[in-house]
């Protein structure tokens, strides 16, 4: 029995790492399957949003619904704004002046959240009836992590519904099918980038208040975790929604696991199931192969 | 009209061919290709108290060189140099702390070879990949090393590295260690030119000449029966071995090894020091370095959040208008210059 309950333990912490991990990713991978635009500012939306949540609850001291939605818009806002003003510009560009431009992007990022509001990490408080401990029959377990579940499962519920049951979910998995062929048909692909991309801003900036609480939160997020945000992208699938949720999930149980069992060093078995599966499949776990 | 004479005739006019004259020209020393060396030993007699610091710009020029043949010249876009840095600074570190090999030439060229060993194993099974793979790939090979430094703690010394390695004199005769920098600057120098003679060669050899073919178009070297693959495997393993030299200079003249050698900063640094050179011109890894580590040196240590801010913009300004950084740029200019000069 004792083991039974500190299997689900472990289980339950890992899934709520990777439930974060999804918030954040989704939208990355969407828009690169969409645009095979290599955002690695993605990162740093997830770390503006989680910003403006955190602060709006600490120094504003707004609800934690407020916060998330004031986050979700504030950072959709911002997306595409540089969206239209310097993405835009490098859709056709190689994948270098991608990368550059977003690192760029992640400097200008750090250095402006440290100037204004210092390199120490932004402290994020629980609402009351988020903290402590629920029963969940056979166990007790932290409030904060079932919750952290139940929202990532609704969410990539209703993603999924979004992109398989809505008109705009079909252009958008007609477009990272084949691109030239949804602009032949009409599709206006720049505007569905947009909305998409404001979309996934919004989601990543969620992903960061909501994680705030363990991921912490300072200037330094957004080089820290983007490998994994890269990782849980590309092991999943460029513009696979399933796909980044299992990886997500995956990969945050496995850290999870990796980090209370081998504190030193345990996570080289992620990269080395990341170059494996890569190798296996360069696609990703549940991508297509381009055409 | 003899044969000699006709097939002399074929080669006299394919000679004022625009595109001949270009080839027989383009490999040829300019006079403008001394003024490193000469700068660099002009700095040996001017800045005494900096040969320090010159011995660490020296290094990131090699560095950058190195990246320079894979991305610049063969196009494979990695984000894992570091890698194989940290493999030659590691391999003179290990030789080195655990008192087994000291002498600092050949110990250099173990590094080489361990950081070639690397790139040869990890390029065998990555170039197959392209894009956005290619990247995570390179960029978890980097951190694998990176985590397996950091496990090998017995090994290694883990997080805290290795420190005061003991280097062998040079030649037997120059005592090597940071209280020396003249021998640590005109070691560094030595080498520097040595590997920059090979690479200067390779890019204007025929092979250099597919690597561009490569990186210009893909399926064109694949249909005249180019071997693209062994071809981008050589140059990335050839590339590991330079930076293999870098990293082992950077540990023999700091006298240390740490896991620094293979973060993911690293690697983004000398990225950025090739683009905002100017990248596939040898030159743009000197002009780069140059201009990074000297505002870095000089005013990063007093502003580092302007610091970064600027780097930010730079690289926005960079990706957005100049593609081939600051050596493209002036020579935009330059020609903008000359082309005013001929039509007033």
């Amino acid at each position: 029995m004792n083991l039974a309950v500190d299997f689900a333990s472990i289980l339950l912490g890992g899934l709520a790492a990777g439930t974060v991990l999804f918030i954040v990713s989704v939208g990355l991978s969407v828009t690169m399957g969409l645009m095979g635009f290599v955002n690695l500012a993605h990162g740093a939306f997830a770390m503006f949003g989680g910003y403006i949540i955190v602060l709006a609850m600490n120094r504003a001291h707004f609800g934690f619904p407020v916060a998330l939605a004031l986050g979700f818009l504030g950072t959709a806002a911002l997306s595409v704004v540089l969206e239209q003003s310097l993405y835009r510009r490098l859709y056709r560009a190689g994948e270098l002046d991608q990368v550059l431009l977003t690192i760029g992007l992640i400097f200008i990022f750090m250095a402006v959240l440290t100037i204004v509001f210092g390199p120490q990490s932004q402290p994020m408080q629980l609402p009351p009836e988020l903290r402590g401990q629920i029963n969940l029959g056979f166990m007790q377990y932290r409030t904060y992590s079932v919750f952290l579940i139940v929202v990532g499962a609704l969410i990539v519920l209703a993603i999924w519904l979004a992109f398989e049951r809505t008109h705009i979910g079909a252009q958008i998995r007609a477009t990272v099918d084949n691109r030239r062929m949804a602009e032949s048909l009409g599709i206006n692909v720049d505007r569905l980038f947009t909305v998409t991309f404001a979309f996934g801003s919004g989601m990543a900036a969620l992903g960061g208040g909501l994680g705030a609480e363990f991921l912490g939160l300072d200037p330094q997020y957004a080089l820290k975790y983007l490998a994994y945000f890269l990782i849980a992208v590309s092991v999943g699938g460029l513009g696979s929604v399933v796909g980044v949720y299992y990886a997500s999930l995956l990969l945050g149980t496995l850290d999870f696991v990796l980090k209370l069992y081998m504190p030193k060093g345990g996570t080289i078995f992620i990269y080395v199931l990341t170059i494996l599966v890569l190798l296996w499949r360069p696609q990703g776990l549940f991508g297509r192969k381009s055409a | 009209m003899t044969i000699e004479a006709a097939s002399l005739g074929c080669a006299t006019a394919g000679l004022d061919h625009p595109a001949a004259r270009v080839l027989i020209v383009r490999h040829q020393l300019r006079w403008w290709e001394a003024l490193p060396w000469f700068a660099a030993a002009a700095f040996y007699f001017l800045f005494p108290d900096y040969l320090g610091f010159g011995t660490s710009l020296m290094i990131m020029i090699l560095f950058t060189l190195s990246l320079d043949l894979a991305l610049g010249y063969a196009g494979i876009i990695t984000l894992g140099h570091a890698a194989f840095f940290g493999a030659g600074a590691y391999t003179v570190g290990l030789l080195a702390f655990h008192n087994i090999w000291t002498e600092p030439i050949t110990s250099l060229a173990l590094g080489a070879l361990a950081a070639a060993a690397v790139g040869l194993a990890s390029g065998l099974v990555l170039l197959r990949t392209r894009g956005l793979t290619l990247l995570m790939l390179t960029l978890c090979t980097m951190a694998l090393l990176q985590e397996g430094a950091n496990m090998a703690h017995d090994y290694t010394g883990g997080f805290d590295g290795l420190p005061s390695l003991d280097i062998a004199p040079v030649f037997g005769v120059f005592e090597f260690n940071p209280l020396y920098p003249d021998t640590q600057y005109l070691y560094t120098l030595a080498i520097l030119f040595v590997c920059f003679a090979f690479i200067r060669t390779l890019v204007y050899s025929p092979f250099g000449q597919s690597l561009t073919g490569i990186r210009e178009n893909l399926l064109r070297m694949h249909a005249i029966g180019a071997p693209v693959r062994r071809r981008l495997v050589v140059c990335y393993t050839i590339s590991a071995a330079l930076a293999g030299v870098a990293g082992g200079l950077w540990a023999q003249t700091n006298a240390y090894v740490n896991l620094s050698a293979l973060d993911l900063d690293r690697a983004a640094t000398v990225l950025i020091v090739l683009i905002l050179g100017g990248y596939g011109h040898l030159y743009g890894a000197f002009v780069g370095a140059a201009a990074y580590m000297t505002i870095e040196h000089f005013l990063a240590r007093i502003y580092p959040t302007a610091w970064q801010l600027g780097l930010g913009l730079l690289l926005l300004v960079v990706a957005l208008y100049a593609r081939n950084g600051m050596l493209g740029l002036s020579e935009l200019i330059w020609r903008g210059y000359r082309a005013r000069r001929e039509t007033s």
